[in-house]
C-alpha cells in the first residue's frame, strides 16, 4: 500500500526529472556537436575526449557566475520569471507514458507516472503557463531589447498554440479518447501508427511545436543581431540557466508528445507483423527513447539547414496557412470518423 | 488526511490570492495573483473529481484570458494607482463610479454572508460524480440538452471578433 501509493510514485518522479536535466545537458552538447559537423568544423573537443564532459563544464561555469540583478528590475518577478518558465517544461512529463505496465522485481510497475484521462488537455494547459515566464521575464528586466523579444515570442507562442492545439483535436477524433496511454493503446489496436493516418496533422504539430520552443527557424525572439540575447538578456548565472534548461526541456516534451501522438509511443515499429517479433527483445522505453531522440536529432537538424523566418512571415504563416490547414484537418478527419 | 491537507492548502492560497489581487497598487502583482488564484481554485477542481473543469480552468482562464490582460497591463506601461489622493475621502463619499464600486463590494459582502448562512441547510451532492464530469458527458450534455445556449455563446463570441477586427482596422487606418 504504502510502497505502491507512495515510494513509486516518487522513485518514478525521481528518475524522470534526472533522465529530463541530464538529457538536457547532454542536448546542449549534441547540438554544438551537429551543428558544426553540418558547417564542417569539429565542435567542442577539450573537456574529456572529443568533449563529451563538456556539459559538465558548463553547468560548474553557469552555477559559479556572478548571478546580477539589475537596479531598475522588479527584484520579485524577476527571480519568480525563470522558475516559471521552467516548471510548465518540467511538470509535463507526468503524462508522458514511456511504456506499458512491466513488472519489475516481482511487481507491476506502470513506465509512466500518472495516466490522465484528460492527458492531452493537461499537456495544452501546461503548455499554455508556460508563457508567462517569458513575458514575465521581459518585462521584469525593465529593458527594452528583453521586453521586445517577450511581446515577440509571446505572439508567437499565442499564435501557434491555436494551430497546434487544433491538430491535437483531430488526434482525438482519430484515437477517441483523451489519455496518452489511451492514444498509444489505439495506435496499437488501430495497427497503424498515426503518422500515416494524419500527417497534415504531424506536419503542423512539429512546425507548431518548433515555434512554441521558439528554435530555429523561428527563433525570433532570439534573433541576436536584431535584439542582443532575447528576452533573457538581462539574465546571468544560474537564472539564465534555468531559461535554458527550460527550452530545451521543452524540445524534450514536444518531440516525446510527438512520439507519443504520431509514432506509436513505445510499440515497436510494426507490433502487428509477427515475424519482426525480436524487435521485443529491445525493451519497449527504449523504443520510445530512439524516437524521441531522432525527432530531437530533427530539430538540431532543422536549426542547422534553414534560416531564420522574418517576423511578418512568420505571423502570416501561423494565422493565414497552418491554423486554417488545421481547422480544415478537423474537420475532414471528423467526417472520415463519421462516414467510414 | 493528505485531502484536508490539500484541500485547505487550495483555498487559502485561493482567498489570499482573490483578497491580494485588489491591494496591490501595481497592476502587474493584480494580474499575477489572479493567476494564482485561478491555479489554486483548478487544485480545487481536481480534488472534486472534475479533472476535465480543471484543465479547461486553467487554458482558458490562466492561460489565454490572463495572457491577454497581462498584455494591456504591460503595454499601458505600468500605471500605478496614485495612493495618496484616494485615501483621503471615504470610499461611499467618492464620485461617479468610484462610490459604485464600494456599494458594489457591499453587496458581494452581503450576497457571501447570505451564502454561508445557506450552506448549513444544504446538503452535500450525493450520487455518482465519477461519471458526472467525464469529457464524454460534458459534451453529450452540451450538444443535446445546451446546444442553443452554446450556439448562442459561439455567435457572440464571433460577433465580438468581427467588432475587435473592425475596431482595430479603423485605428491602424486612421
Amino acid at each position: 500500500m504504502m510502497v505502491d501509493q507512495v515510494v513509486i510514485p516518487a522513485l518514478k518522479i525521481l528518475i524522470v526529472l534526472n533522465a529530463v536535466l541530464v538529457g538536457v545537458t547532454f542536448m546542449v552538447l549534441l547540438e554544438r556537436k551537429v551543428i558544426a559537423w553540418t558547417q564542417a568544423r569539429l565542435g567542442p573537443m577539450r573537456v574529456g575526449p572529443y568533449g563529451v564532459l563538456q556539459p559538465i563544464a558548463d553547468v560548474v561555469k553557469l552555477m559559479t557566475k556572478e548571478d546580477i540583478t539589475p537596479v531598475k528590475a522588479d527584484r520579485w518577478v524577476f527571480s519568480v520569471a525563470p522558475l516559471i518558465a521552467l516548471i510548465p517544461a518540467l511538470i509535463v512529463f507526468a503524462v508522458i507514458p514511456f511504456g506499458p505496465e512491466v513488472s519489475l522485481f516481482g511487481r507491476q510497475v506502470a513506465l509512466y507516472i500518472t495516466d490522465l484521462n484528460v492527458g492531452l488537455l493537461y499537456v495544452v494547459s501546461v503548455a499554455s503557463i508556460g508563457v508567462y515566464g517569458i513575458i514575465l521575464a521581459g518585462w521584469a528586466s525593465n529593458s527594452k531589447f528583453p521586453l521586445l523579444a517577450s511581446l515577440r515570442a509571446s505572439a508567437q507562442l499565442i499564435s501557434y498554440e491555436v494551430a497546434v492545439t487544433m491538430t491535437l483535436v483531430s488526434m482525438i477524433v482519430s484515437a477517441g479518447t483523451l489519455s496518452m496511454v489511451g492514444i498509444v493503446n489505439a495506435q496499437e489496436s488501430q495497427q497503424v501508427w498515426y503518422l500515416f493516418v494524419q500527417p497534415l496533422a504531424f506536419f503542423i504539430f512539429f512546425v507548431g511545436g518548433l515555434a512554441e520552443t521558439n528554435r530555429a527557424p523561428f527563433d525570433m525572439p532570439e534573433a541576436e543581431q536584431e535584439l542582443t540575447g532575447g528576452f533573457h538578456t538581462e539574465y546571468s548565472g544560474m537564472r539564465f540557466a534555468l531559461f535554458f534548461l527550460a527550452e530545451y526541456a521543452n524540445m524534450i516534451v514536444v518531440s516525446a508528445v510527438a512520439t507519443t501522438l504520431f509514432l506509436g509511443g513505445w510499440l515497436r515499429p510494426f507490433p502487428n507483423v509477427a515475424a519482426l517479433s525480436f524487435l521485443d527483445l529491445v525493451p519497449a522505453w527504449c523504443w520510445f527513447l530512439a524516437k524521441t531522440f531522432v525527432f530531437l536529432y530533427i530539430f538540431l537538424w532543422v536549426r542547422a539547414t534553414l534560416p531564420r523566418y522574418r517576423y511578418d512571415q512568420l505571423m502570416r504563416l501561423g494565422w493565414k496557412v497552418l491554423i486554417p490547414l488545421a481547422i480544415a484537418n478537423v474537420v475532414v478527419s471528423g467526417l472520415v470518423k463519421v462516414l467510414l | 488526511m493528505g485531502e484536508w491537507l490539500l484541500f485547505y492548502a487550495f483555498s487559502l492560497v485561493a482567498i489570499l490570492a482573490s483578497a491580494l489581487v485588489i491591494g496591490q497598487r501595481n497592476p502587474m502583482y493584480s494580474v499575477l495573483l489572479l493567476v494564482a488564484s485561478f491555479g489554486a481554485s483548478a487544485g480545487l477542481y481536481v480534488q472534486l473529481d472534475a479533472p476535465f473543469v480543471a484543465v479547461t480552468q486553467i487554458i482558458v482562464y490562466a492561460g489565454a484570458v490572463m495572457v491577454l490582460f497581462l498584455y494591456v497591463v504591460m503595454l499601458l506601461n505600468q500605471p500605478r494607482e496614485d495612493a495618496s489622493e484616494w485615501d483621503r475621502t471615504h470610499p461611499l463619499r467618492r464620485p461617479g463610479l468610484a462610490r459604485l464600486g464600494a456599494i458594489l463590494a457591499a453587496l458581494l459582502v452581503v450576497e457571501l454572508g447570505w451564502a454561508l448562512v445557506r450552506s448549513g441547510t444544504l446538503g452535500a451532492f450525493t450520487g455518482d460524480t465519477s461519471s458526472l464530469a467525464s469529457v464524454r458527458t460534458i459534451g453529450q450534455v452540451m450538444f443535446s440538452d445546451y446546444v442553443f445556449a452554446f450556439e448562442a455563446t459561439s455567435v457572440l463570441i464571433l460577433a465580438a471578433l468581427v467588432g475587435g477586427v473592425y475596431l482595430a482596422h479603423r485605428e491602424g487606418s486612421r
